[in-house]
């Protein structure tokens, strides 16, 4: 099936709720406002969850279904949050022939989620991305600012060493 | 109206402009395929199963013709080698991720991607073969499971959900190969506001949605020698029945099904339309004491299931103007359990009441709280109109061949209010004929502003000194355009009669499938609303409270409608729900 829920608790404020009933209060009725609303959304959150679907949902009277349905189309759209680690890795052509899907699936059993989930407590999200330019690194990941080139999958371990405050 | 002239495969025919490729091709006797496309109901051009060659001066192309409209002039060729090639690859490809488990599926033998493989000459099935999505079988709901590995993603589902009932709880996630049809947030559908109509059901090409079948279990209970197994069938299932067996639409079955129900092994073959006229009773009364004591108005009818449903979660403000009045199948079930088991000397805790509906929303409704008039459930198991069929075939029962049988007494009495119950507008005239009677004394059958297949219909009538606003709508999109007037203001009925489906229960998601080729054309609605309405002008009781059964069962055991007997037993209770958890 698709995607299930997002497995860190939701945590939005009451400001950005506030914020973003003002967002649906100004395009509400008019057409095609579902995207511009989503996107001020993902925006105001930093990603999309149930919570922020039903608010959505049961302002415009859009039925949540329609707007699960937009947001897991489009890739700009996200159900989960980033965490405070963001970890991604180049499945680029140059990155994936010298093993980085064997990088990405080590990360995903390591920190148990999926590609584009983020772990319970909020510390790390995984994703995939498409080249960044380090092709004489590959195979190449960042973790938030930082890049690390020349990896095997036996780097992980102490990749995410560095990270444990 | 202006009109085109096209050449259908060289023979040339008049047209309306407006008209699509398809409908020229129907007109000039050829049935161009479809998947996705049912008229009215899902035309996105999607699926290219309708593929046509059309040429408007600058040589032949292919266009889908389901949606193309014609031009003048237009040349369309509908049967050329390259069409023929065009089709075939697409339904290969469909196919391709199919699961093709056809001995065993549901709609084998009714199934319009079965029936186009056939038809298109498919030969090798798995042309395509590689890699496949596998999805988990979703039976959360209590009417229906939906098994994606059968789905074509047509979205005929998605499209009659949303639009046609308003609701909206299925569509398409994810994009690409990935693409499913579903729910929110992977939600089983029994998690959703889902109203368990069942049109998707009615709508679906192939067996990736059908009811939850319980043929099984009613045969484990007939074979059972310590079970009375009675069965009450509803209005709308002997008009469309004969659909199962090839019979023309709109043909009414009632004495075959009564025998064919007998040959099944039933201790007692009774009719919901006995309970139909009881329902009048116990709602005109109602209606009259509400009118005459300022009770809450409009009072809206409370037959339908699905629609209970959907104001429970979309219009929770009306559910007190919701008649109290327990549907027609669970009246009928109460009093079989209580008033019949009294009279039979059998303990209601034996007695297994089969229901057979037109309806899906019926087995959520047998589920349902406060539906226990015996301290048992009034009914125990709703079958649809297909699963009757299934088991009529399974018994091998010739059914075209049966001879006409007449319902047991005294729970099989009706009368020609009870049996327009299932086209919309039935209840609303069979109340208005009863509940005119009760006021001026007056003797009136024929309420024709009230019939026909239009989504709304509205009314007055003046009844003694008032002027009673009546409405109908049957579907939901067109329920809740009537009730948004009504909360607005911008309209003021005394009575509403509402049916979840669209044209009521003659169009319910329990009935049988007919494929796109046939509801392009064919108005299932109205032809078989016919056969209800001919028979209505048939019989010679046309009046609930002439009902002589009824009358009986009032002045033996619940004394009069309204009482408090009939209260406890005939009437129940609803819950505010929401649209989102």
């Amino acid at each position: 099936m698709g995607l299930a829920k997002a497995k860190v608790p939701f945590s939005g404020t009451p400001e950005q709720e506030k914020q973003l009933l003002e967002v649906i209060a100004e395009k509400k009725g008019e057409k095609g406002a579902l995207m511009p609303i989503l996107q001020k959304a993902q925006e105001i959150y930093g990603y999309l969850p149930i919570e922020v679907q039903t608010i959505i949902s049961n302002e415009t009277g859009i039925p949540l279904e329609k707007i699960y349905g937009v947001v897991t189309f489009y890739a700009q759209f996200s159900l989960n949050p980033k965490g405070k680690y963001k970890i991604s890795v180049c499945l680029g052509t140059a990155c994936y022939v010298k093993g980085a899907g064997d990088i990405y699936d080590k990360l995903q059993e390591k920190l148990g989620i999926a590609g584009g989930e983020c772990t319970a407590d909020g510390k790390f999200s995984l994703e995939a991305c498409r080249c960044i330019g380090a092709c004489g690194l590959a195979p190449v990941l960042t973790v938030n600012e930082d890049v690390f080139g020349r990896l095997t999958a036996d780097d992980v371990d102490d990749i995410l060493a560095k990270y444990a405050d | 109206m202006e009109n085109l002239t096209v050449k259908v495969n060289g023979v040339e025919v008049s047209v309306p402009k407006g008209t699509t490729v398809l409908e020229a091709a129907h007109i000039a006797g050829i049935e161009i395929p479809t998947l996705c496309y049912m008229k009215e109901i899902n035309e996105i051009g999607a699926c290219r199963i309708c593929i046509t060659e059309v040429n408007e001066g600058r040589g032949f192309r292919l266009v889908a013709g389901c949606v193309y409209p014609c031009t003048d002039g237009m040349e369309i060729r509908t049967n050329t080698p390259n069409v023929i090639d065009s089709r075939r690859k697409t339904l290969e490809l469909i196919l391709s991720t199919h699961e093709r488990k056809c001995l065993s599926c549901v709609r084998s033998g009714n199934c319009e991607l079965q029936t186009l493989a056939n038809e298109l000459g498919v030969e090798m099935e798995d042309n395509y073969d590689g890699e496949t999505n596998k999805y988990e079988i979703d039976d959360s709901a209590a009417h229906m499971y939906r098994d994606n590995n059968k789905c074509i993603l047509c979205r005929r589902c998605v499209a009659v959900c949303e639009k046609t009932q308003g609701i909206g709880v299925i569509g398409a996630n994810e994009r690409g190969f990935k693409t499913f049809i579903g729910s929110a947030f992977d939600m089983g559908l029994g998690d959703t506001s889902c109203v368990s109509c069942g049109q998707c059901i009615a709508v679906c090409p192939t067996g990736a949605i059908a009811e939850k079948d319980y043929t099984t279990e009613v045969l484990a209970a007939i074979a059972d020698p310590e079970k009375h197994v009675i069965v009450q069938t509803a209005p709308a299932v002997r008009a469309a029945l004969g659909e199962c067996f090839d019979m023309p639409i709109g043909t009414n079955v009632e004495g075959k099904m009564v025998t064919a129900l007998r040959l099944l092994g039933f201790d007692k073959v009774f009719d919901t339309d006995f309970a139909a006229d009881l329902t009048i009773m116990e709602e005109s009364t109602e209606f009259i004491n509400r009118v005459k004591n300022g009770g809450k108005l409009p009072l809206i009818t409370s037959c339908s299931p699905g629609w209970i449903k959907y104001c429970e979660h979309y219009f929770p403000d009306m559910i007190d103007n919701l008649s109290s009045c327990k549907s027609p199948q669970q009246m009928f079930g109460a009093t079989a359990k209580t008033f019949y088991a009294e009279k039979m000397g059998i303990d209601p805790k034996n007695i297994v009441m089969v229901s057979i509906m037109p309806c899906t929303a019926k087995k959520f409704e047998i589920g349902r709280d406060d539906q226990n008039a015996a301290g048992v459930p009034d009914v125990d198991f709703a079958l649809t109109t297909r699963e009757l069929g299934r088991m009529i075939k399974r018994a091998g029962i010739n059914f075209t061949a049966l001879n006409d049988g007449k319902f047991d007494e005294p729970l099989g009495i009706s009368t020609g209010a009870a049996v327009i119950f299932g086209a919309t507008g039935g209840v609303m005239e069979a109340a208005l004929r009863t509940a005119v009677h009760t006021l001026t004394g007056a003797d009136v059958v024929d309420f024709p502003e009230v019939r026909g297949t239009e989504g709304i219909k509205e009314a007055t009538y003046k009844v003694g000194d008032l002027d009673v606003k009546v409405a109908v709508a049957s579907g939901l999109s067109n329920a809740n355009e009537l009730l948004t007037k009504v909360q607005n203001g911008e309209a003021d009925y005394h009575f509403i009669e509402i049916m979840g489906c669209p044209g009521g229960c003659v169009n319910g998601g329990g009935q049988p499938q007919q494929p796109a080729t046939v509801r392009n054309f064919t108005d299932l609605r109205a032809e078989r609303a016919k056969a209800l309405y001919d028979q209505d002008a048939a019989m010679p009781v046309r009046k609930s409270h002439e009902n002589p059964a009824v009358k009986a069962v009032y002045d033996e055991f619940f004394g009069e409608p309204g009482s408090h007997k009939a209260h406890e037993i005939l009437h129940t209770s609803y819950v505010k729900r929401t649209i989102n958890k």
